[in-house]
Parts: structure tokens; sequence; C-alpha cells
């Protein structure tokens, strides 16, 4: 018998990297900006996303993908707003990956889409290290998660495009400190955009949508 | 836990390409960026890899610094306590040079000689007729 080393050297995850290039692809050919929106359970993801259909209606059409362990609650609370929406559930899977979405994307009928958003699963780990072939990463951090996060999640923090800081109409009710999220966020990554807003008042939304729809149009000019 | 189950497909697929008969060492580069606890990848691992013939490996783990470089000097930085701004310049990274690696290295192993070339003894013959 004898020991013997093998060299490898492999991404690990170059398997899930391969199918979110050819997911990319897709959406590049078929002209969709795509958004991965990721935060912790209860932050306000499917409220985000209600809000995001009512305020861009009219304007930009829309498709969702809904990733959750169980159920099919969210794609429900999305199509009742008249918008196409695929849920997937990853049975106890604390994230999506690029097959999944690959998946999903044949219950879509993409025509027309000029804007996905894929909610992920509620996690601020796993799913940063995934990807689903998507233009922006996109997260939400509400109030009452606390001031610390951008320092225990850094990865999250640093690879999101825009932070949306969610629930400030409860501020009064908790310690969270917003500059100190602000400070973290601008030291993990000094290019994120930050909105503070409320998807229960609407304070906030507008600049949000702004941004937002400003990026679709920018995608779609090139 | 899908990650650990890469390292296995990764580890397997390798191991049965080059005839090993058994794998003892997997040795992996985690960048201090990735979304990954050392101690739990070991432990998923150890479940998903009973009855492979990587049951029983050793995971190493080589920790990789975060290395950035500044946008407005371009020299190389390390990032310490995730603070991505230049140390010099107090200007954001303009991008990342390491610390998201999530990478297999090498494998070690045993490989499928035949077990009794230790009884046999043609090596001591061999040098015996010299």
């Amino acid at each position: 018998m004898t020991q013997m080393k093998i060299p490898v050297v492999r991404n690990i995850l170059q398997a899930n990297d391969r199918l979110a290039d050819a997911n990319r692809k897709l959406f590049d050919n078929a002209g969709i900006f795509v958004i991965n929106l990721m935060s912790s359970p209860g932050a306000g993801k499917t409220s985000l996303l209600e809000k995001t259909i009512d305020g861009l209606a009219g304007r930009i059409k829309m498709a969702v993908i809904e990733g959750d362990l169980q159920s099919d609650f969210d794609a429900e609370r999305i199509q009742r707003k008249g918008v196409q929406a695929v849920q997937i559930n990853t049975d106890g899977g604390c994230h999506l990956d690029g097959n999944m979405i690959q998946i999903a994307l044949e219950a879509l009928d993409l025509n027309d889409v000029e804007l996905l958003i894929i909610e992920n699963v509620g996690n601020l780990v796993c799913p940063a290290e995934f990807n689903l072939g998507e233009h922006e990463k996109v997260m939400i951090l509400s109030v009452t998660e606390g001031h610390d996060k951008p320092l225990k999640y850094p990865l999250m923090f640093q690879l999101c495009s825009a932070l949306l800081i969610n629930k400030i109409d409860l501020l009064p009710y908790t310690d969270c400190d917003i500059q100190i999220i602000r400070e973290s966020a601008r030291q993990l990554n000094a290019n994120q955009e930050i909105f503070e807003i409320s998807c229960r008042t609407g304070e906030g939304l507008p600049v949000w949508l702004a941004w937002l729809e400003r990026k679709v149009r920018a995608s779609r000019s090139r | 836990m899908s990650i650990a189950q890469s390292v296995l497909d990764i580890a397997l697929e390798e191991g049965r390409q080059h005839g090993l008969k058994r794998v003892s060492i997997i040795r992996l580069q985690v960048g201090a960026l990735a979304a990954v606890v050392p101690d739990s990848l070991k432990f998923c691992f150890e479940m998903l890899s009973r009855d492979s013939i990587a049951s029983g490996a050793e995971l190493e783990i080589e920790t990789v610094p975060i290395v950035a470089r500044c946008s407005a000097c371009r020299e190389l930085f390390e990032v310490e306590n995730h603070i991505f701004l230049c140390p010099q310049c107090d200007e954001p990274a303009l991008e990342l040079i390491s610390g998201r690696e999530l990478s297999l290295v090498n494998i070690e192993g045993e490989t499928g000689d035949f077990d009794d070339t230790d009884e046999d003894s043609s090596g001591a013959k061999h040098s015996a007729g010299q």
C-alpha cells in the first residue's frame, strides 16, 4: 500500500458558479435585470417585494422567485399582486443555488419581464456564498435585529450593493443605533447604497424605488 | 452542508480517478471572509463521508487572510477587523485580492495496490539478488 498525495486545486463552489454563469447569460440575453434579495428571517423581504410591486406597477414588468424552506405562502402573496411568482422549497436547505434557479426559470414566462427579484431563504450566512446569476445582491436589515449585524455577517454586507434598513418606524422602541450600522457598513463596503425605510409606513420607499428603476433602465440601455 | 457535500464529491472523484482506496487527508484553503465555520464544515463532512472511501479523512483547513487593493493609492493592504478601507488613505478597497477562497488544494490517501505486497518478499529478493 502506498501513500499518495494528489494535487487538486479546485474551487469548491465551481459547480454552482457554472450554473450561475449560465443563468446570468440567459438573463442578459433576455434583457432582464436580476436582484438576489437576502436578509435574516422576518426582516421584511416579502413586504418589501409587495411594496416594490405596488410602487413600480405600470412602469416596470416584474417577476419573482420565492425561496423558502417550506410552504408557498410567499408566492401566493406575490401572485395576489398580479405578478408572476414561482416558489422554490429547499426542504431544509438554508440557501438557494444556481441549479434551483435554473429549474424555477422553466416555470416563468420571461417575455417582457424587465426585473426579476429572487427572494432568498432567510439567512445572513450561506446565501452570500452562492451566486445565482444575479446582477446585484441587495439585503435588508431590520432595526429590531440590532446594529451589530454588519460585523457579525461581514461577507453579506461586503457583497451587497444596496442595504435597506427596514422597520425604522420601530426605532424608538429599540436600542438600535443606525449610525453604527452606517459606519460598519461603510467600513465593509464604502460604495454600498443605504436606504432607511419602513414597509409599514412607506417611509423612505420612494428613494429605493427610484434607485431600483434607474438600475433597471440602465441595464436595458446597455 | 452543501459545501461539505461539494468537498466530498471532489475528493471522491479525484480519489477514484487516481485509484485511491482510502482518502486520509483533504487540504482546503478557506478565505477569512468566506461564510464557512471550520468546525461546522468538519462536522458536516464527517456525517456525509460515512461509508465512503473518505470516511474518517481529516480536513486540514488553511485560512487565507483578506487582502484588498486601495482604490486611491493602489497599494495592497490586509483587511483587519473587517475594515475595507486603506490604512494609508482611508479610501475604500477597489478589489479583493484574497479572502474569499474556498478551494480544495490536495488530497492524500492510500492507493489500491494489492494488500499482500507487504507479505510478498519480492522487494527483499530483489535486493538480495544484487
